[in-house]
Formats: C-alpha cells, structure tokens, sequence
C-alpha cells in the first residue's frame, strides 16, 4: 500500500501508526488529527492532573520528534471534513486533498451536552480533551461549590478530585445509583458510601431541570423537586457520543459508532476503524458493543493495522479498565454485562473485594476492588478460558491461582 | 535536573535529563526512549512500562507499593528481583545517575 491516512490522532491513531511501521507499511503515512495537542493521554485528565500541579508536557505520549523518526505526516489543529469513498481521497478543513490506498477512522467521541436551558453558561464545564481540563482545571483553582452532574466513572473521579481540593461536592445522577449502567448494585453502593464519607452529597434519582444564573457568576442548579444548588462550577459527564459522521456521510454502517467487523473493517474493504468510535465484534462476546478504554483503543488498533497490511487476525484480547476514586482503585477485567449471576470475593470494604460474574456457570468478567493481583490473574483465568465455579470464587481460602496452573 | 541512563535489551545506552517530580517513565517516553510501551499512562493498570533497575539503585529507590508488585507478575519479559514499574519511580535529586535496563519487550 502507497499511502494510508489515519483521522483521529488520539491513542487508537497513534497506535495505527506505529503498529503500521511495525507491521512493514514503508509508503506514507498520515496521521490528521483536529486538536491542537499530538496524542496524549486521556485518563489523567479526570485523575492526577486535574488533582496535582502536572504539566502538560507529561500526556503526551510521544515527543514530536518520535513522529519525525517514524516518517508519520502528523497534521494537527486539522480537522477532516468528508471522506470521497470512490475517488479515495479525504478533504480538509484547510482545504488540502489527500487520496488515500488505505484509510483508518480513529475519531473518538465527543462528550453528550447538557440538554437543558441555561447549561451554555460558562460555570458549566465538561472533559474531554485537554483544552477542557486545562479549563475546567482554572475554573476549579476558584470555585468552592462544585456540582457534577452524571454519576459515571468521570463524574465520579472528578468529584473526588474536588473534594481533595477542599470543595463542597454534589453529584447529582437520574438513576438510582452510581455508575449503574456498568456495575453491579453492590460496587455502586461501596461507592456511594465511599463518596459519602469523603464528604460528598449525592443526589440519587434526581433530574437537572435547568441552569440558573446567579448574580456573582456562579449558577444554581435547578433540579426536578425545584430544589436548588448553587455551585461555582458545574461539571456534566453524562455520556459521549461517537464521532461517526464523517463515515455516515460517506455511506459507511454506523449504529451508535462506526460498525467494523472482527477484523476493524468497516463496509468498505478500504477503511478500517478503531477506539472510541467504534461498534465492534470482539471474538469472545456474541453482540457487537462500543467500548470506551485504552485497552480497545490499543487492541483494536493492532488489529485494524494488520487488516490494512492484508494480515488479518480478528479482535479477541480481553477487555479490561480502570477507575481511581480516592483511595481505592476499581480494576474490571472482561464485560460482565450478560451475566445471569454473581458471587463475591471478599467483604466489600476498603481492603479490597471482587466481584466475579458468569453466564450459564462460565466466568465472563472480575470487577476487582483494591485488589491488583487479584485483576491480574483474573485477566489470566479469563484469557485463558479456566473453568471456575462460583463456590470456589466465593472462597477466600481457595487458591484461583491453582487453577491457572492445572489448565 | 537527575540524569538517567537507559540501556536498551541490545546494550546501547541513551542518558536522559529528566525533571524531579516526573515519573521515570514519564522521562523516558517524552524522551521516545523505545522500549517502554506505558499503555495506561501511569495508571499502574498495564505493566508495559517494565525496567530493570542497575544493581546498585535497587536499594536507593522508593519501595515498590503493593499494587506494583502485584503487577510486576504479569510483565511480558518475567520480572526479576531488579524489576520495578517506570510509572511508579518518581525522579528526584537522590536518583541522579539512575541506571535502567529496558526488557526486550513490553507486550
Ligand atoms: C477524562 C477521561 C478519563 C478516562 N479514564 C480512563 C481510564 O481510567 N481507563 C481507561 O481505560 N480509559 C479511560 N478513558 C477513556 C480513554 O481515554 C479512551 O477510551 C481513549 O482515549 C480512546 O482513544 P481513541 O483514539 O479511540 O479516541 P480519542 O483519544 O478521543 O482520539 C480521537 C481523536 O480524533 C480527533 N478527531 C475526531 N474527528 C476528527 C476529524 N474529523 N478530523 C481530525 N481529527 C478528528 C479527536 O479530536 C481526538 O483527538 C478516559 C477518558 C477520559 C476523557
Ligand atoms: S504505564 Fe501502565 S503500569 Fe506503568
């Protein structure tokens, strides 16, 4: 192949890039991304340099000179405006025309915006990038009451980034418990005890009706029982929404992300896609899912280069993520969703516990709590397939490791 | 600034300044030192950011958190008792003249 061109440059385009020189791609390479930032890493943004004094030199993943070396044409504040499927070219913002013998969509997500009146406010704040930390990071240096709208796993950390800061702290979510979409009412309530004993107000089942302006800058944060809370900052983290119509205007199957095979191909045998954007089949789950995490966005992007390369090998590296909130590090290995039951590992507590989750008796995903060797060998028993029966994960006092070895 | 040398798995070296405060791993890949992959930025979640400290440093390094060692078990190349996360290390004035080997790979 002569020339590819990756769009996106966050860490599933970086990670093309890289895994294409790997793989043997001599001809040119583009990698086009609309910030203003060469790839950097996203899950500090809501953890360490929210919290610390933290350059931002330290994100980047790469110093400019790496891409030099790779022969990689970094183009960025450049944004792709469409993508000419039969002629094989993508148009730029800056009016420039690149035809392309391979393409590659790493365009991420951008964050779902607040959808009721007054959240254009300035007080109101949301993260994605890095202009939006250093943003929200200002605001923050000021404020004294902050209200986080959206009980996820951003919403949470930056919850307790502000509490660290000595902040009154709300978090104001529409479901009936923290993080619901993804975990299990037990961890949601370990951690609405956890956020609760750092201080923090959280305000279950309830709906932001409006923003309203107050007199010194600050708002107040109407919600649905016309109670209100005044704030200094408003942070929304109320979901993303994939970065898809670049490939839906050019024709390509989106549902809710870009949908690719197993392979990272999207309906054109040309375009491959990965990360954040897209709707993917991973060999080990039978429905197709959108992940948002560093595992998928480096995973997938290796598989997405070697389809480019024609050396094909489908998607099937486990899923795994993480969360820090305070002092205590949520790990999950796998996807739980599915599961038709689960056991617990421990006592739910501060010390650590896991929760273990199967699917007609067979271990699907470990939610592991303050326990990193316990992830780690649950990414171990997933990977591998080991049969582990609920009673023994139960046990405290049964060696998993055991079964790792006897497989 | 605390110098670092880096030794990569094919024995040429590289030293590196590195500001007090970052991590070693942080140096190391604004440096495009090759061999440390550091997928998860620091979040002490991938252990691709595998070194194995020079003899002598072993001894003169903050000690490892549980959480550290507990990963250093599922490194690409097996640890060994200089192993330590570059993630975890942060530099400082005492750690001028760090001496580090890079595994032969990370993933
Ligand atoms: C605050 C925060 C905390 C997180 N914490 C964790 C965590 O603890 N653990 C974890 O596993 N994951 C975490 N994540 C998720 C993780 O960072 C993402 O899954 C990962 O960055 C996805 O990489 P990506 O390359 O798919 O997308 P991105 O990193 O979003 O990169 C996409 C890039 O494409 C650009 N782009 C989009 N459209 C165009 C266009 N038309 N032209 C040019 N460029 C374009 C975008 O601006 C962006 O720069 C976190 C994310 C955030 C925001
Ligand atoms: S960078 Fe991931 S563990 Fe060090």
């Amino acid at each position: 192949m002569r020339r590819i061109v990756i769009i996106g440059a966050g860490q599933a385009g970086l990670q093309l890039a890289e895994s294409l020189r790997k793989g043997g791609h001599d001809g040119e390479l583009y990698l086009i991304g609309d910030e203003r930032w060469p790839p950097y890493q996203r899950p500090p943004l809501s953890k360490k340099y929210l919290a610390e004094d933290f350059a931002d030199a330290r994100l980047f993943f790469r110093p400019l000179e790496h891409y030099t070396r790779l022969n990689v044409d970094l183009r960025l504040a450049t944004r792709a405006t469409a993508i000419e499927r039969a002629a094989q070219r993508v148009a730029l913002a800056n009016g420039e025309s690149l035809g392309y013998d391979g393409l590659a969509l790493t365009t991420g997500t951008r964050v779902r915006p607040l959808p009721v009146p007054g959240a254009a406010h300035p007080a109101v704040h949301y993260l994605r990038g890095l202009d939006d930390a250093q943003a929200l990071k200002q605001r923050l240096a000021g404020a004294r009451r902050v209200v986080v709208i959206g009980g996820g796993f951003i919403g949470l950390e930056v919850a307790a980034t502000a509490r660290h800061a000595d902040c009154e702290v709300h978090v104001v979510e529409a479901l009936d418990r923290l993080m619901a979409r993804v975990m299990p009412p037990v961890v949601s309530d370990f951690f609405a005890t956890l956020h609760r004993a750092h201080g923090t107000q959280l305000h279950l089942g309830a709906q932001v009706a409006a923003i309203e302006p107050a007199a010194d800058g600050s708002v107040e944060v109407r919600l649905g029982d016309g109670s209100g809370l005044p704030a200094d900052l408003v942070v929304a983290g109320i979901g993303v929404l994939p970065n898809q119509e670049l490939a839906v205007a050019a024709g390509l199957a989106c549902d809710n992300g870009i949908v690719v095979d197993e392979y990272a191909r999207t309906s054109d045998p040309l375009i491959v896609a990965a990360g954040d954007c897209t709707v993917h089949r991973n060999l080990r789950y039978e429905l197709p899912h959108r992940l948002e995490s560093v595992q998928n966005a480096v995973d997938q992007a290796k598989v997405a280069a070697a389809s480019l390369l024609g050396q094909a090998q489908p998607y099937a590296d486990l899923p795994w993520f993480w969360s820090d909130q305070y002092e205590v590090k949520l790990q999950i290995a796998g996807l739980s969703a599915g599961h038709d039951s689960h056991v617990l590992r421990g006592e739910p507590s501060a010390a650590g516990f896991s929760v273990y989750y199967f699917r007609q008796g067979r271990l699907i995903a470990v939610d592991s709590l303050n326990r990193p060797a316990e992830h780690m060998l649950a990414r171990r028993l997933l990977s591998g397939g080991t049969h582990v029966l609920p009673a023994q994960a139960a046990d405290p006092a049964f060696d998993l490791k055991a079964l790792l070895v006897a497989t | 600034m605390p110098k670092v040398t880096f030794i990569d798995a094919a024995g040429s070296s590289r030293v590196i300044n590195i500001p007090a405060g970052w991590s070693l791993m942080e140096g190391a890949v604004q440096n495009d030192v090759t061999g440390i992959a550091a997928e998860c930025g620091g979040g002490c979640a991938c252990a691709t950011c595998h070194v194995f400290v020079a003899p002598e440093w072993i001894g003169k390094l903050p000690e490892k958190s549980p959480a550290e060692n507990d990963l250093l078990e599922c490194t690409a190349v097996s640890r060994t008792p200089a192993s330590r996360l570059s993630c975890q290390i942060p530099m400082s004035d005492a750690l001028d003249g760090l001496v580090v080997h890079l595994p032969e790979r990370q993933t």
